[in-house]
């Protein structure tokens, strides 16, 4: 689980800069991006282990950028997070590939124990 | 104003009740209004026929029965001038026959006067007059022989006509009877030849009209003296108490009241010579028996159709009026029910935008707080940590619960995406059941799951119909003690309709928790309840074309039935997002 390599994509700053302190605190090493369009090249460039993604922002939006990421790196988990409370867009990102789905407010536990699942499926 | 617009107004005035005035009042005035309405329209009419054939057929049925009295008087007519003809002629015949001389022999009138009894009924006597004035022979009863006449008006008359024929007189004689004198003009004299008649004869002419015992005829001459004797209006010579001034010759009707006070029909003729007239009277009643009659039996059937419809009308009407007023009855109810749907249709599209709005900064207060927790528990320690400690878990709970409300919010705003499919009821509420079966062994509650043993297979959303029974289930378990027990029951409520009851020996709920209960952020629990489970469940049953029903008394527990469609059906209650 530590020496994880992650990429936050939300446009929620306040949001994403949080989160991503917490789970450095828990030793990861974490990138974060405002919107689709940055979080692409750094996903070319350095490739991270495990990549959590906003459902609504500004922009490609989550689900385009679900798309794109899955196109050039299928085998990369992606986590996504939902703001509107909906099943159906988590369940519809699950179909284009995601790991799995989270609703907002985050439970900070829950998060870290799909991060290890996702972690150990990338390792089978 | 034309015809369209005279019933136009009529309809307005009479139908068009304004829905503002008293409810009650308003059906009644509907429905006296009907009434009168339907009973103009049947009963005019009726009414007018009835009128029309009363008058048709009294006129046609007059005529029929007047037409025999007619042709009675014509013929009794006909007999009586023959009868008088006769002897006029018979005497004309004596004077042209015998010469002045021959007559004036006594004995020559005696055997002329003979044979005029043997062969003709009725003569009285014979004279022969001189043109003086005076009788110079005379043969029958009385000795009348040299009697002057010359001073008498009906001798002036024969002069003139040269024939005579009297009224009916007493005389001397003491019995009716009339005169007839024929006068012959010769070259030296003229003479008359007079003969008297017994005028009894004319009872045989009128029995043999063949007249009723209640209808009466007899003779009058033109001042209305009586040349018969009359049944009922008197006798020989004296005068009727009827008013034939009419002159006509032919057969004249008409109606009037006779002294006896009977309501009668008179009929006369003119006689041509003398005037006469013959009159016969019968009473209203006998000629027109069949009339009265066929009038009685016309008002009859007049009098029960009336009855008859006035009965249905009312009837009708009254059926009628409590058709309109249940109508309106489920309008009202329908309007209500949409109302309330409308209501919470817009308070849950308000609902879910804040709870949306709201859950960004909520996302952030929840990520800072647990920073801070995660700051605190890597740093040393230092003076009131434990404080700061409890402070930021109670942040985060609040937030917790923050995020329990705008989850709901949004999960109701989210019902817009329906998926049917085809699902087994039973083991959906058997798995519903599994997700509280924990809870339940640990309160130690009683649940029984009664089941219609074939259940058809139903086309609905699974996800949203585990939310509907788990919502009502979890409020069941809510209500319950620890001990208590919940039923759950299956059935096919009709062809197109499958129930599920959810019944608890909680304390149910009090009149006005029944009709908030479906209401948004309405609840009773002291601790926690959002108040938004049973709205959530309310909207989406709807939204599947379904209805759930609360039946509750404080004290006895609640059952919550929920009524679903077998068919995949979109209820008219759409979703909060669908209605603007």
């Amino acid at each position: 689980m530590t020496q994880m390599n992650l990429l936050l994509v939300d446009d929620e700053t306040e949001f994403v800069t949080t989160l991503a302190e917490r789970l450095e605190l828990r030793g990861m090493t974490v990138r974060t991006a405002g919107d689709g369009e940055a979080a692409l090249p750094m996903v070319e460039d350095d490739p991270p282990d495990i990549i959590v993604l906003d459902l609504m922002m500004p922009g490609i939006g989550g689900m385009e950028t679900l798309k794109r990421i899955k196109a050039s790196h299928g085998d990369i988990p992606v986590i996504l997070l939902t703001g509107r409370g909906s099943t159906k867009e988590g369940i519809e990102g699950m179909r284009l590939g995601a790991f799995d789905y989270m609703m907002k407010p985050i439970n900070l536990d829950q998060l870290l124990r799909k991060l290890e699942e996702a972690a150990e499926k990338v390792d089978e | 104003m034309n015809v369209r617009g005279w019933f136009g107004s009529i309809y307005k005035r009479l139908l068009h009740i304004h829905k503002a005035s008293d409810a009650p009042d308003r059906y009644l005035a509907l429905r006296r209004n009907i009434t009168v309405i339907m009973l103009l329209v049947t009963i005019l009419p009726l009414g007018i026929m009835a009128g029309i054939n009363h008058f048709q057929y009294r006129k046609s049925i007059k005529n029929e029965v007047i037409e025999p009295l007619r042709v009675l008087l014509g013929k009794s007519r006909h007999s009586f001038q023959l009868f008088l003809e006769e002897r006029l002629s018979t005497v004309r015949f004596v004077g042209s026959a015998y010469s002045y001389e021959q007559l004036t022999h006594e004995r020559t009138l005696s055997r002329v006067f003979r044979v005029l009894k043997d062969e003709f009924d009725g003569f009285v006597d014979i004279g022969l007059i001189d043109g003086s004035g005076v009788q110079v022979s005379y043969a029958g009863p009385y000795n009348l022989l040299d009697k002057d006449y010359s001073g008498q008006s009906w001798f002036q008359e024969v002069v003139i006509r040269d024939t005579y024929i009297s009224d009916v007189f007493m005389g001397y004689r003491k019995f009716p009877h009339l005169a007839i004198a024929v006068q012959r003009v010769e070259e030296s004299r003229n003479w008359i030849l007079r003969a008297t008649i017994d005028t009894n004869l004319f009872y045989e002419l009128i029995s043999a009209m063949g007249l009723d015992p209640e209808a009466d005829a007899f003779i009058v001459n033109q001042e209305g003296i009586l040349q018969t004797r009359s049944r009922f209006y008197g006798d020989i010579l004296e005068e009727i108490p009827f008013d034939l001034s009419a002159q006509t010759y032919g057969p004249h009707l008409m109606e009037t009241v006779d002294p006896q006070g009977r309501e009668v029909m008179v009929a006369y003729v003119g006689l041509e010579k003398p005037s006469f007239r013959l009159v016969v009277v019968k009473p209203r009643a006998l000629v027109l028996r069949t009339w009265i009659t066929l009038q009685g039996e016309m008002f009859f059937v007049f009098f029960v159709s009336v009855i008859v419809i006035i009965v249905i009308v009312m009837k009708l009407a009254d059926a009628l009026v409590t058709n309109i007023k249940e109508a309106d009855d489920r309008r009202e109810a329908a309007i209500h029910e949409l109302e309330q749907t409308q209501k919470l249709s817009a308070i849950g599209r308000l609902a879910a935008g804040v709870a949306h709005e709201i859950n960004n900064p909520l996302s952030i207060i929840n990520e800072k707080s647990g920073l801070m927790k995660d700051l605190l528990a890597f740093s040393g320690d230092f003076a009131k940590k434990e404080r700061f400690e409890q402070l930021v878990d109670g942040v985060i709970r609040s937030v917790g619960r923050c995020k329990t409300i705008t989850h709901r919010l949004l999960g109701f705003a989210r019902r817009k995406e329906v998926y049917f499919e085809e699902l087994n009821l039973n083991a959906l509420i058997k798995d519903v059941i599994g997700f509280l079966e924990k809870e339940m062994v640990y309160r130690n509650i009683d649940l029984r799951f009664q089941t219609a043993d074939e259940m058809p297979a139903i086309s609905s959303d699974q996800g949203q119909l585990q939310q509907v029974f788990l919502n009502i289930m979890t409020n069941a378990l809510g209500a319950v003690d620890d001990g208590g027990r919940v039923i759950v029951t299956t059935w096919e409520e009709d062809p197109k309709t499958v129930g599920v009851s959810i019944q608890d020996n909680g304390p149910g709920m009090s009149e006005e928790t029944i009709q908030r209960v479906f209401d948004p952020f309405f609840t009773t629990k002291k601790s926690g309840g959002t108040g938004l489970g049973l709205f959530i469940t309310y909207g989406i049953v709807k939204k599947l074309g379904g209805d759930i029903k609360v039946h509750s008394k404080e004290g006895e527990g609640a059952t919550f039935t929920v009524y679903l469609p077998k068919t995949a059906k979109q209820g008219e209650a759409s979703s909060p997002e669908e209605i603007s």
